[in-house]
C-alpha cells in the first residue's frame, strides 16, 4: 500500500533540536548573509518542543559558542553560573571517600572558565536564535526514515500519527510528510535511529573500533540555601560502581545552579558485566553517600531523567559523510569522555558540517554526493585534537579500572599533553559484555526511603513523560519469543533492571508469564537499544512530540 | 458568520508544575507551554462548523507577552483565518482579558465568540462569563455540544445533575468543555503555512481597554502530600483506627 504523502524540498534539512543540530542550522543562515544569498534550511525535532528531550550535566564549555555567537552574553544566553570550584572524590566505600588533592586531577577535568547549564535551555535560547535567523523548526515531528533513492539519502520521512496500537488507522489518521534536501545533517544525539539505520546501509562503522555507552542518570533537587554554594562542581569515581577492577565502571557528578538548584547524577558504564546491576539502584543507594547527602538532606528533588552516552570517543568514530548527508554530534560520537563533555563538541561537528553544506551550495552543487569538505574541515580543527588527545582515556578505564586507570590518564594529560605515542584500543561491544545470571552475584538494593532515594515510578513522574497511548509500541522486538525463551533463562532478563523507567517488566507465573512493555513510560534513554545482549529490541520513534516533557534539564 | 475564539499560553498539561521556592508562583522558566487544552476544544469546534458552512470567518485572539505567538501560530495551523495577538506583558488578569475581548468582539462584529471553559493555569473560570456580562449578551457556558440554527445557538451544557440544554440568541458567549470535541493532530503542511501568515499586534491603548487590578495572589503553595496509608486486616481494627483518630 503507498501513502500520498505531501512533499516539502529545502536545502538542508536538520535532523534533531540538539546542540550539533541547532549549532549547524544558526551556521548555514550565517553563513548565507555573510554571502548575501538564499539557504532554505529545516529543522525537525521529536520532542515536543526544542529542549524537551535534551537531558545533560552540564557543565559547559563555551568554546564552540565563542566561535558560533560572539556576543551570546548580550543576546541573553543561559549561561548563568560560572564555575567556581571543583572537588574530585574517590568514594572507597557507602561511609568513606577520599578527596583528590587539586594538583592530581587531570588537566581535562579542569573547569576554570566554564559554565554550569542547563543544557535543555541552551537549546530553547539556541532554537529562538535559528528562528530568527529564518530557520524553520518543527518540534514534535520525529524524522522516521531516512528517504534513499539510488542509494542517495534525499531526506526523511517523518513519522505517521494517528495510527492504533494494532498498526490501523485511526480517524485522524495523518501520514507524515516527506521532508527532501540536498544535504540532511543527522544530529539525533546518542543512538539516533537513523543513524543506526545509515551506518548499517553505508557500513559507516567498518573501520571503526565498536562504539561504547554509558547510560546517565539525573534528578534536579532544590536544596537548603545554606548548603548551597553556586558555581560548586563535585566529580567522583567508585562506590558504588567499582574503583579497583575494571567492571561495573562509572562516575558520578553534583552540580550547584543558581537558585539552590543542585543536578545530581551517576553515569554507568554500559560494559557491566552482572546481568543483575541496576543502574538507576545504584544511582539511588549513591545519594546516601556522605559527600551526597550533606547537599540533599532536607531537600526537594524536582526533576528526573535519563539518556545514554556515546563514549568511545576518536577510536570509535565512524565515517562521517555518505552521499547526500553527514552525522554530526554524538549521532556520529563527538562527545570527548575525558572530560564528560560532549556539548561544545557536538556544537563544533554541527558548525563544520554547516560550512561544507554551505560552500558546496553556494558552488552551485545539487547535493547528493558527499560532503567531504566535512571530513578535511573535521581533521583541521581544535575538535580534531581535542578528540585525538582523549582517545585512550576510556580504554584505560576500561582495562585498568577507574582508579590505575585514572592515573595512567594523569600521566597521559599532565605530561604528555595527551600525546602518548601509542593508541589503546577496546574492541568488545557492550551489548556482548554480560556474563550469565548463573555466573553473576545477586545484588540486594535497599528499599529507597523516599527522602533521598525514589521508587522507579515516582521517578518517571517527574520526567512529565506522555505517549498518545493508542498507538503501535515504539520498542519493536526483532522475536517476540527472545525476552522469556533466552534472556531470562541466560541473564534474568537484564532490561528489567536496565531500563531506567520502568519500561519492561516480567509479569505473571509459569505459563502465564509475560514479557510487558510499558512504552508510555519511556524517557527515549535508548539504553535497551544499545544492552540488549541478543540485540533484539530496536527503538524507533513513537507518535511525534510524545517523550519526557524535561524542564531546565 | 464571524466568530472569535480566544486562546491562552499555559503550561503544558504533561508538565508537573512546581511551586517557586518564595511561593510567589508556579515556574514557568524553562517548562514546556501549550496552547490551553479547552482553547483547543474551542478552537476544533470553530474549525467543525467552519467545515460545515456554518462558519465563514474564524479570528483567533491571544493576550500576554511575545511567547504568545506560538499559541496563535497553533490556533493558524488548526484552520483559523487571521490571529490577533493583544501584547501586553505581565499578569493579566480575568477582567482585563474580559475587556480586551469584548472591544475586538465589537470591533469585528462578531457572531460567537469561543472560550474554553477556564485556562489550566489558574483554574478562574471567568473570562468567558465576565465577557458575556460586558457585552450584555447571552452566555452558554460548559458546552458539551453546540447546534448553530441562523440566529440562535443549541448548547448542551453539563451541569452537576447531567445535561442541560439551552437555546441562545446570537450573538453569543460559549465556553467550551472537555466533550465538546477531539481536537485534531496538527498537520505538519498546515503548521508551515501557519507560519507565513502575518499576526496583528494590538495594545491595550489600541483597544482603549484598562488593566484590572482586582486580584492579588497572596502566596502560592502545593497541595499537601498524601501521607502513606495503612493495611488493616479486619472490618474492627478498620473500625477501631477511625475511632483512634475520631473518625466515626
Ligand atoms: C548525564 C549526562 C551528563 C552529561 N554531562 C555533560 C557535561 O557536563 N558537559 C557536556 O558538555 N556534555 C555533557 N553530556 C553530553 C552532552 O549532553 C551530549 O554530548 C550532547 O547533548 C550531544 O548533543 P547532540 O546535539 O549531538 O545530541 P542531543 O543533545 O542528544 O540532541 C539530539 C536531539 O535530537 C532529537 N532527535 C533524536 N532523534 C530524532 C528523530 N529521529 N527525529 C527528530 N528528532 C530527533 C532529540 O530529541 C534531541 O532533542 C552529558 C550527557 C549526559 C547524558
Ligand atoms: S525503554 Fe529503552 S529507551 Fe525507553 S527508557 Fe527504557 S531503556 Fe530507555
Amino acid at each position: 500500500m503507498t501513502v500520498e504523502r505531501d512533499v516539502m524540498e529545502y536545502d538542508v534539512l536538520v535532523v534533531g533540536g540538539g546542540p550539533a543540530g541547532l549549532s549547524a542550522a544558526i551556521r548555514l543562515k550565517q553563513k548565507a548573509a555573510e554571502e548575501g544569498k538564499e539557504i532554505n534550511v529545516c529543522l525537525v525535532e521529536k520532542g515536543s518542543e526544542i529542549g524537551a528531550h535534551i537531558l545533560s550535566g552540564a557543565v559547559f564549555e563555551p568554546r564552540a559558542l565563542n566561535e558560533l555567537i560572539p556576543d551570546w552574553k548580550a543576546q541573553g544566553a543561559p549561561l548563568n553560573t560560572p564555575v567556581k570550584g571543583d572537588d574530585v572524590y574517590f568514594y572507597l566505600s557507602p561511609e568513606k571517600a577520599f578527596k583528590m588533592p587539586g594538583l592530581f586531577v587531570p588537566k581535562p577535568m579542569h573547569n576554570e572558565g566554564n559554565y554550569i547549564i542547563s543544557l535543555g535551555n541552551l537549546c530553547r535560547w539556541l532554537g529562538q536564535q535559528a528562528e530568527a535567523l529564518g530557520v524553520e523548526i518543527y518540534p514534535g515531528f520525529a524524522a522516521q526514515h531516512p528517504i534513499i533513492e539510488d542509494g542517495v539519502v534525499k531526506g526523511v520521512t517523518i513519522g505517521d500519527m494517528g495510527i492504533n496500537h494494532k498498526g490501523e488507522h485511526k480517524s485522524d489518521y495523518a501520514p507524515g510528510m516527506e521532508l527532501r534536501a540536498k544535504y540532511t545533517l543527522f544530529g539525533e544525539g546518542c543512538r539516533g535511529h537513523l543513524g543506526k539505520q545509515l551506518n548499517a546501509l553505508y557500513q559507516l562503522d567498518k573501520d571503526a573500533d565498536p562504539q561504547h555507552y554509558a547510560i546517565g542518570i539525573k534528578e534536579i533537587w532544590t536544596i537548603d540555601p545554606a548548603k548551597h554554594q553556586a558555581g560548586l562542581v563535585v566529580h567522583g569515581a567508585g562506590w558504588p560502581l567499582n574503583l579497583l577492577g575494571t567492571d561495573s565502571l562509572g562516575g558520578s557528578f553534583l552540580y550547584h545552579l543558581e537558585n539552590n538548584t543542585v543536578v545530581v547524577g551517576l553515569i554507568v558504564d554500559l560494559s557491566y558485566s552482572n546481568p543483575y546491576l541496576s543502574p538507576f539502584d545504584e544511582f539511588q543507594r549513591f545519594k546516601h553517600h556522605p559527600v551526597m547527602k550533606q547537599y540533599l538532606e532536607g531537600g526537594t528533588r524536582v526533576g528526573y531523567g535519563a539518556r545514554a552516552i556515546c563514549k568511545g570517543g576518536f577510536n570509535s568514530l565512524p565515517k562521517m559523510v555518505f552521499p547526500g548527508g553527514a552525522l554530526i554530534g554524538c549521532d556520529l560520537g563527538t562527545m570527548n569522555f575525558a572530560k564528560i563533555k560532549g556539548s561544545h563538541t557536538a556544537m563544533k561537528s554541527g558548525m563544520l558540517a554547516a560550512d561544507a553544506a554551505a560552500e558546496a551550495i553556494f558552488s552551485g552543487s545539487e547535493g547528493g554526493d558527499e560532503l567531504t569538505g566535512y571530513v578535511s574541515k573535521f581533521k583541521a580543527s581544535w575538535l580534531y585534537e581535542e578528540l585525538y588527545q582523549s582517545r585512550n582515556f576510556g580504554v584505560f578505564l576500561h582495562k585498568f579500572g577507574s582508579l590505575i586507570g585514572g592515573a595512567i590518564n594523569w600521566v597521559e594529560q599532565n605530561i604528555f599533553g595527551g600525546k602518548f605515542p601509542f593508541t589503546a584500543h577496546d574492541l568488545k561491544f557492550d551489548h556482548k559484555s554480560l556474563k550469565l545470571a548463573k555466573d553473576s552475584q545477586k545484588i540486594e538494593y535497599t528499599k529507597p526511603d523516599g527522602k533521598i532515594s525514589f521508587d522507579k515510578l515516582s521517578s518517571v513522574f517527574l520526567s512529565s513523560t506522555n505517549h498518545e497511548e493508542d498507538q503501535p509500541v515504539h520498542l519493536q522486538l526483532k522475536d517476540a519469543s527472545i525476552p522469556l525463551a533466552q534472556n531470562l533463562p541466560m541473564y534474568d532478563e537484564p532490561a528489567q533492571r536496565y531500563c531506567p523507567a520502568g519500561v519492561y517488566e516480567i509479569i505473571g507465573e509459569g505459563e502465564a508469564k509475560k514479557f510487558q512493555i510499558n512504552a508510555q513510560n519511556c524517557v527515549h534513554c535508548k539504553t535497551c537499544d544499545i544492552k540488549d545482549p541478543a540485540q533484539n529490541i530496536n527503538w524507533v520513534a513513537p507518535e511525534g512530540g510524545g517523550g519526557p516533557n524535561y524542564a531546565n534539564m | 458568520m464571524k466568530v472569535l475564539v480566544s486562546v491562552k499560553r499555559v503550561v503544558d498539561y504533561n508538565v508537573r508544575i512546581q511551586i517557586k521556592p518564595d511561593g510567589s508562583g508556579v515556574v514557568t522558566d524553562g517548562v514546556k507551554h501549550s496552547m490551553n487544552p479547552f482553547d483547543e476544544i474551542a478552537m476544533e469546534e470553530a474549525v467543525r462548523l467552519k467545515e460545515k458552512g456554518k462558519v465563514t470567518e474564524i479570528i483567533a485572539v491571544t493576550l500576554g507577552g511575545a511567547k504568545g505567538e506560538e499559541t496563535l501560530r497553533t490556533a493558524l495551523a488548526f484552520g483559523a483565518d487571521r490571529a490577533i495577538h493583544v501584547k501586553e506583558e505581565g499578569e493579566i488578569q480575568p477582567l482585563t482579558a474580559a475587556r480586551a475581548l469584548a472591544a475586538i468582539f465589537k470591533k469585528e462584529g462578531a457572531q460567537i465568540l469561543f472560550t474554553g471553559k477556564q485556562a489550566i493555569d489558574d483554574d478562574a473560570n471567568q473570562t468567558a462569563q465576565m465577557t458575556a456580562a460586558l457585552l450584555d449578551l447571552p452566555q452558554a457556558t460548559f458546552a458539551s455540544k453546540v447546534e448553530l440554527d441562523g440566529t440562535k445557538a443549541q448548547v448542551t451544557r453539563e451541569i452537576d445533575a447531567g445535561l442541560e440544554t439551552l437555546e441562545v440568541d446570537l450573538p453569543a458567549v460559549i465556553s467550551a468543555d472537555l466533550r465538546l470535541n477531539e481536537p485534531r493532530y496538527l498537520k505538519l503542511p498546515d503548521i508551515m503555512k501557519a507560519k507565513k501568515k502575518t499576526i496583528e499586534a494590538v495594545s491595550f491603548a489600541d483597544l482603549g481597554v484598562e488593566a484590572a487590578a482586582s486580584l492579588k495572589t497572596i502566596k502560592t503553595t502545593p497541595p499537601p502530600t498524601r501521607s502513606k496509608g495503612v493495611m488493616v486486616k479486619t472490618v474492627d481494627e478498620l473500625v477501631s483506627a477511625l475511632k483512634a483518630k475520631g473518625l466515626v
